[in-house]
């Protein structure tokens, strides 16, 4: 079991159909499988143990990943936004390593003899090198994929995904050639995120046409999507807020009509934006997509029917599925409380999944599945009674006041219902008396204004005393990383 | 007849037809494994010649399609279609129906 499998079966079915489309550039499957073929004889060759990619998304990322697999090499794409000492660090963890990378990048590395780098240019140009076909290695458990978590605390893990997991999730959730001929899939995530990684091989196996662009901006992106005549979309919600934003400013429609399906995931959706997208884009079917890098991706999706259905119910229970993150996929989904006991509907807890795409594995950690096989998230969450999945933060992230839970998310709820308020994180904050205390920084609308004790009033008046922050920062922005992840961390440090 | 044990991942081959299949799950045990009515091979094993095709097990494969016992116990993704049935001893297998999930990525 190997992931090559996909691009040679592409390849055979539809080979001279466009693959990957990257500003000028364009790849059948058969030129892609061609390109990989060159590039996995060129990695055998080199001895590495890893492959590893430093760059924006290219056909050089799609030809790098099955390359790697086509030699039996561990596939590591590095995150290019990382300071040039934390990327010579992860290096120095692959190393011995082939390493692609472009013009812009070059700069931030140390010249090490273990590590041979290879321009993009070079790398798509390489020599034909021969008939011999690969031959990939066909140990279901050996290692296609290692990503580096972003290392919020402490040094970086290396997140493994192996053969059997990505090819169960890929063929567990996508139909091979499901795509029609004139479809083209926009992908705006980078290479080095679990969301590039399915893309490509999604897409693939989809036999769906790749557009790639190398970062997202809105107006750059609607000019991609008409141009391609795009059919699907994957976004992380910052990116739909900023098209949702870019499209009511200028006034205009979005004047996609090639445009079928929308997936979003990857951080939390504010209702407003997902339920303003669907007025904008109101033949578009919408699919929220929850996974994690540790899943090999989705678990969870709330499909296009619970979109409309959500929209159009007056009842509140299925209203509110618009925040849900959906069904189950591929796999099975419990929630625990924090002694491990498997709760019931409406109860929130500890989200743990089980499945064979979820690898839940790191190098030199090991494996963090139970003697039962389940991984657990470290996200929080309920299901409802027809087993809809509900997110309510990290549990790193929950406020510990007095021995008594509290999630960010409720009281963020709560004030992002005042008209004056933006944006809000909220966090604990050290409390003699307590232990943790509940503290809130906030964005307020151009224009607009709150007070302190207005926003606290409004807390108590919906939530319990315990809930209302005992200390709120007024801020221009709050921090988030590229994906619109909001960094909590940095807030925290606001109230030290 | 040749009996193999079916281990996931495996990839075998016709030897009648061009059909190639990968083991997405087996049951533990061995089976014997045959397309258009010839005990399939290694995929990487060398060609071998001389096989004819059993008209009457010529129900042809699809690429990309997964194919299942009655139990579901086995279940095979063909990954290069061919003109041969596949069948699980002497039993052909069935084309399994996909769980089509909303694209996601």
């Amino acid at each position: 079991m190997n992931i090559s499998t996909i691009l040679d079966m592409a390849a055979e079915a539809f080979g001279d159909r466009i693959g990957v489309v990257s500003g000028g550039q364009r790849y059948t499957y058969a030129e892609l499988r061609e390109a990989a073929y060159r590039a996995a004889r060129r990695f055998k060759a080199s001895g590495a143990a890893y492959v590893a990619l430093l760059d924006v998304n290219s056909p050089a990322a799609p030809v790098a990943l099955f390359g790697a697999a086509y030699a039996g090499i561990p596939y590591v794409p590095l995150n290019y936004r990382l300071t040039p000492v934390e990327i010579n660090k992860l290096l120095a963890r692959v190393a011995p390593a082939v390493l692609v990378t472009s013009v812009d990048f070059s700069g931030k590395l140390e010249q090490r003899a273990d590590i041979q780098v290879i321009d993009r240019a070079e790398f798509l140009s390489l020599p034909e090198g021969g008939d011999e076909l690969p031959q990939p290695d066909e140990d279901p458990r050996a290692i296609a994929v290692q990503l580096f978590t972003s290392g919020t605390t402490g040094e970086p893990k290396a997140a493994i995904l192996r053969h059997e997991n990505l090819m169960s999730y890929i063929v567990g959730t996508v139909e091979f050639a499901a795509a029609e001929e004139d479809d083209a899939i926009v992908v705006t995530v980078p290479p080095y995120h679990i969301a590039g990684i399915s893309a490509v091989l999604s897409s693939t196996y989809a036999c769906r046409r790749m557009v790639q662009m190398e970062n997202f901006e809105a107006a750059a992106w609607l000019d991609a999507c008409r141009e391609n005549s795009v059919s699907n979309a994957f976004l992380v919600p910052t990116m739909l807020q900023r098209i949702v934003d870019h499209l009511v400013e200028a006034g205009s429609q979005p004047q996609l009509p090639a445009l079928r399906a929308l997936a979003y995931g990857g951080g939390k959706m504010p209702l407003s934006t997902i339920a303003k997208a669907m007025q904008l884009f109101p033949t578009v079917d919408f699919t929220n997509a929850y996974g994690l890098t540790e899943t090999s991706s989705t678990i969870a999706v709330l499909g296009p029917d619970d979109h409309r259905a959500a929209a159009a119910s007056s009842d509140p229970a299925v209203q509110r599925r618009l925040a849900s993150v959906g069904k189950p996929g591929a796999v099975e989904i419990e929630i625990r409380d924090d002694s491990g006991k498997v709760l019931g509907a409406e109860e929130a807890g500890l989200v743990f999944v089980r499945g064979p795409q979820v690898s839940g594995e790191y190098l030199s950690l090991g494996s963090q599945l139970d003697d039962d096989g389940w991984f657990p998230t470290k996200d929080r969450g309920y299901l409802d009674a027809e087993g809809y999945l509900f997110l309510d933060g990290r549990a790193d992230d929950v406020i510990v006041r007095g021995g008594e839970n509290i999630s960010p998310g409720e009281i963020e709820d709560v004030l992002l219902g005042h008209p004056a308020v933006a944006d809000v994180a909220v966090v604990a904050m050290p409390d003699e008396q307590w232990g943790e205390g509940v503290a809130a920084a906030v964005v307020l609308k151009s224009g607009a204004s709150a007070s302190v004790a207005e926003l606290q009033e409004l807390v108590r008046g919906k939530l319990r005393s315990s809930r209302v922050p005992q200390a709120i920062v007024f801020k221009d922005a709050l921090p988030y990383n590229e994906l619109g992840k909001v960094l909590r961390r940095i807030i925290r440090q606001e109230f030290v | 007849m040749a009996k193999t044990a079916l281990k996931a991942g495996a990839r075998f081959k016709s030897t009648v037809c061009d059909t190639q299949v990968m083991v997405v799950k087996a049951p533990a045990g061995e089976f014997e494994l045959r397309c258009g009515g010839a005990d399939v091979v290694g995929a990487t094993a060398p060609a071998a010649a001389g096989g004819t095709l059993d008209p009457a097990l010529s129900g042809e494969t699809l690429i990309g399609k997964r194919y299942v016992n009655a139990d579901e116990s086995l279940e095979l993704l063909c990954t290069k279609g061919g003109k041969g049935t596949l069948s699980l001893d002497g039993v052909a297998l069935e084309i399994k129906q996909a769980k089509q999930l909303p694209s996601s990525d």
